[in-house]
């Protein structure tokens, strides 16, 4: 009877639209977030949390920029790269970015696939994915050992702002740290979809809790948040 | 009473509760000490806290031996004296009472006073102690290395906080410091993660936000915001490491250091004061809102009466939360700012009252004609609001740009911070640790030894913090080594520095007989048995007393009402518990 009233309650939650649904889902019982799992929103709540770093990070870098009292080096300048015989501007950034984006893509196929249960698509995507984020990192890697090269230290650089290296090699430093992170964990959880985890539901090692396909959207959360914020160091650190 | 919608589930039965996966220990060790128990880890915390704290009060005592007695203690030279003001000053406001309110009080409580058996996540819960256990060893290292700590202040600001004049600033000291405070902020945010989301999706059936006790508001609004504020501290840090250990600009100017020029150009040390206030702004409150929860809780419980404005109590909580992100730059009105500025943060400083005084006159109406018991918690909780609102008030002449401006490097800001955001939340901590302890042992503090504790701390603490605000309004500088001759200092303040000196040698002395009641009533503590308060919150109604890993046997509870109804008229009792159905509290006569 009761049981009946609990759920006709819910039932009409759910039926109403807009403000006054969301409004009936924060003051009901148990969950704030109705049918949301909790590692889902604690994902959530941790990349509200990273935003303030790198938001942090990037206000900073702008902060230097401002301060120092020598010209900034001209972006477009530095980071060109010479192929066959063309300089070409931001170039090696473009791909990186491409490469990127493009892993939000096959990412966004993953989670797809994740929810159909289609255990095989599903860890193939993500390895596709996390071949993508070594593919960038690597290229990181190659464009900071050409600029240790051309004499850029965290503390000097030949072209101007000493601030421009501190801040170059402190923010895509910890935006790689980032997705070297997030390919770790893609292949963490693409080798458990792919012994199939998350269709047994198999307890976790440490954690003993169940395993699940909501991992892969979780992990999903992460790699696109990693791009986003990209984006904003792109913008901000080589298109300005 | 509050009329919250959901009247409906208000019969349902108690239905059993699907299996939430909790590990389930095997041996001692998964058991006591790498346990994934909220409660076990929520003692851990307390206990290194509180270790931290005892430090930092034998910390403090040093610096008012130089203060009262200058010169007459040969080992504490004016290297040693700075190191002890910054580390009492992170010690106290990081690592002891974040990690007391949050990891502490957070732990035991948000599980059992939603109703749940246990945080989301157990085993990143479990990391979190351990990587905060890591930095409190990496700061308490910096006292074994040569140089010692860093004695930059705890506000570490640079450039002094990497040069060589400061203690600590060319050797381990700072560094240490810097690397402490990331691997805590590391270590909290897993901790406070698992506080938010508990809170949000995690609460037993009827259990609705509008439903839960003050102290789960409050410590749920601070966690949250230190999840915002603590990112801008850690960049800060990265930034000062990479100043200090790769030799970048990020904060350094050009500057000269012993007559040399240094190579460094071009870097703004505002930048690090920005960044440190954006994150001690709202570290303020991240103490001070827990602290109005447990006390909402405390004041309501042992007056009898429910809490007056509860949900007004709630939106001010929030909204305190809110404001104190736009508020920073009054802790920089002497770094020089545009007035346009200072006006601004000025404005929005002094807003914060408007909830804040809310609060303070909600908690006094509370009391208004109720059945106050003066037990050991409610001493605190009173202390506390009278603690509070006279740090509050010297808070108002500090946040206007110039009545700050002469008295910001003074001690008068010493007293005003000491009372509002030490001695108050310390206040409550006492107060709620009279207060759960028979939840936590079953046992009960010892009430002798507990009014004994309160008066001498309580006295105490006025005695000390109040002729402080007389020798700020005197001109007495803070962070002196020594005050030596000035000509507007007369002699007296020299007897008031010794006067000063004297009581808090006997106030940090008491804290022992807390300490001995701690472990003395463990074993010869009067059994308290499972309520012992006769309180309405769910963590009271436990079938076991202390709760077991679980903490609440097959069956979870349904809550049916907030958590204040005391003295419900009509009712049998005097208080009704929030899992306690309708048809079992009415007695005959009608009493909604």
């Amino acid at each position: 009877m009761a049981e009946q009233a609990f759920s006709n309650l819910q039932a009409a939650s759910h039926e109403t639209s807009g403000l006054r649904s969301v409004a009936a889902d924060f003051s009901s019982d148990r969950q704030a977030f109705k049918n949301v799992p909790w590692g889902k929103v604690m994902m959530w709540i941790f990349l509200l949390s990273d935003t303030f770093v790198f938001g942090s990070f990037l206000i900073a870098y702008m902060t230097a920029r401002m301060s120092t009292t020598v010209p900034w080096p001209n972006a477009s300048e530095v980071f060109a790269l010479t192929i066959a015989g063309t300089t070409l501007p931001l170039i090696l950034i473009a791909i990186m970015t491409f490469v990127l984006i493009s892993s939000s893509g096959t990412m966004a196929m993953a989670v797809n696939y994740g929810y159909r249960r289609d255990r095989r698509k599903t860890a193939a995507l993500m390895l596709l994915t996390a071949l993508l984020g070594a593919t960038f990192v690597g290229m990181q890697a190659f464009e900071w050992t050409k600029l240790i090269h051309e004499g850029v230290r965290p503390w000097e650089n030949p072209w101007g702002a000493a601030q421009f290296g501190s801040t170059f090699f402190m923010i895509t430093g910890f935006h790689g740290t980032h997705v070297t992170f997030g390919v770790i964990f893609l292949l963490i959880i693409a080798r458990k979809v792919w012994r199939g985890d998350f269709d047994q539901e198999r307890k976790g090692f440490f954690t003993s809790r169940k395993g699940n396909y909501e991992a892969v959207e979780i992990m999903g959360l992460y790699w696109h948040f990693v791009d986003l914020v990209w984006v904003f160091i792109f913008a901000f650190f080589y298109l300005w | 009473m509050v009329d919250v919608p959901l009247g409906s589930i208000g019969a349902a039965p108690a239905a059993a509760v699907d299996d939430v996966e909790l590990y389930h220990p095997h041996s001692w060790l998964t058991k006591y000490v790498f346990s994934q128990d909220a409660k076990i880890i929520a003692i851990q915390y307390s206990l290194t806290a509180l270790s931290v704290g005892l430090i930092a009060l034998v910390l403090s005592w040093l610096m008012r031996l130089q203060l009262g007695f200058p010169g007459v203690f040969s080992f504490i030279d004016a290297n040693a004296y700075y190191q002890f003001i910054t580390m009492h000053g992170m010690m106290m406001v990081v690592y002891v009472l974040t990690a007391l309110f949050l990891g502490g009080f957070g732990n035991y409580l948000i599980p059992l006073m939603v109703g749940a058996r246990d945080m989301v996540f157990p085993y990143v819960n479990m990391l979190s102690f351990w990587i905060y256990l890591l930095a409190v060893l990496i700061l308490v290292a910096s006292f074994f290395t040569p140089g010692g700590p860093t004695g930059a202040g705890w506000t570490l600001y640079p450039p002094q906080a990497i040069m060589s004049g400061t203690p600590g600033g060319q050797d381990w000291g700072i560094i240490l410091m810097l690397v402490s405070l990331m691997v805590f902020i590391i270590g909290f945010t897993m901790g406070g993660l698992n506080y938010v989301v508990t809170v949000l999706q995690a609460r037993a059936r009827g259990m609705t936000l509008m439903r839960m006790p003050l102290t789960v508001w409050g410590i749920f609004t601070a966690s949250f915001m230190a999840l915002l504020a603590f990112p801008a501290l850690f960049v800060g840090a990265v930034m000062m490491l990479f100043d200090r250990a790769l030799g970048t600009s990020f904060f350094m100017p050009a500057i000269a250091e012993m007559g040399q020029p240094l190579e460094r150009s071009g870097g703004s040390p505002l930048l690090f004061q920005h960044l440190f206030w954006f994150f001690g702004h709202p570290e303020v409150y991240i103490v001070a809102l827990p602290a109005f929860g447990i006390v909402s809780d405390l004041i309501s419980t042992h007056a009898r009466r429910n809490i007056f404005g509860y949900r007004m109590m709630v939106w001010a909580l929030l909204a305190i939360g809110a404001l104190s992100f736009v508020v920073w730059a009054h802790h920089m009105y002497v770094s020089g700012m545009n007035p346009y500025f200072g006006f601004f943060f000025a404005t929005t400083t002094l807003i914060i009252a408007i909830p804040t005084a809310i609060k303070v006159y909600n908690w006094v109406l509370t009391l208004w004609r109720g059945d106050i018991h003066l037990t050991v918690p409610m001493l605190f909780a009173l202390a506390f609001i009278v603690t509070f609102l006279n740090g509050g008030l010297t808070g108002l002449f500090l946040g206007n740009v110039v009545v700050d401006v002469p008295l910001s490097d003074t001690m008068f800001v010493v007293a005003h911070f000491h009372m509002v955001m030490g001695v108050a939340p310390i206040l409550v901590i006492f107060g709620a640790i009279y207060h759960w302890y028979p939840k936590v042992t079953g046992r009960m503090l010892n009430d002798a030894l507990g009014k004994l504790h309160f008066w001498i701390t309580f006295l105490g603490a006025y005695a000390i913090f109040f002729p402080m605000h007389y020798l700020g309004l005197m001109g007495v500088p803070r962070r002196y080594y020594e005050i030596g001759e000035m000509s507007f200092v007369p002699p007296s303040a020299h007897m008031l520095n010794a006067f000063i000196t004297i009581v808090a040698l006997i106030v940090g002395a008491i804290q022992l007989v807390f300490v001995f009641n701690l472990f003395w009533s463990l074993r010869h503590g009067r059994p308290s048995g499972g309520n012992p308060w006769r309180a309405t919150t769910l963590e009271w109604q436990t079938p076991e007393t202390p709760p077991p890993h679980g903490n609440w046997g097959r069956e979870l509870p349904v809550v049916h009402r907030w958590a204040y109804d005391y003295s419900v008229p009509g009712a049998a009792e005097d208080f009704l518990p929030q899992n306690q159905p309708n048809a079992q509290a009415r007695q005959g006569t009608s009493n909604e």
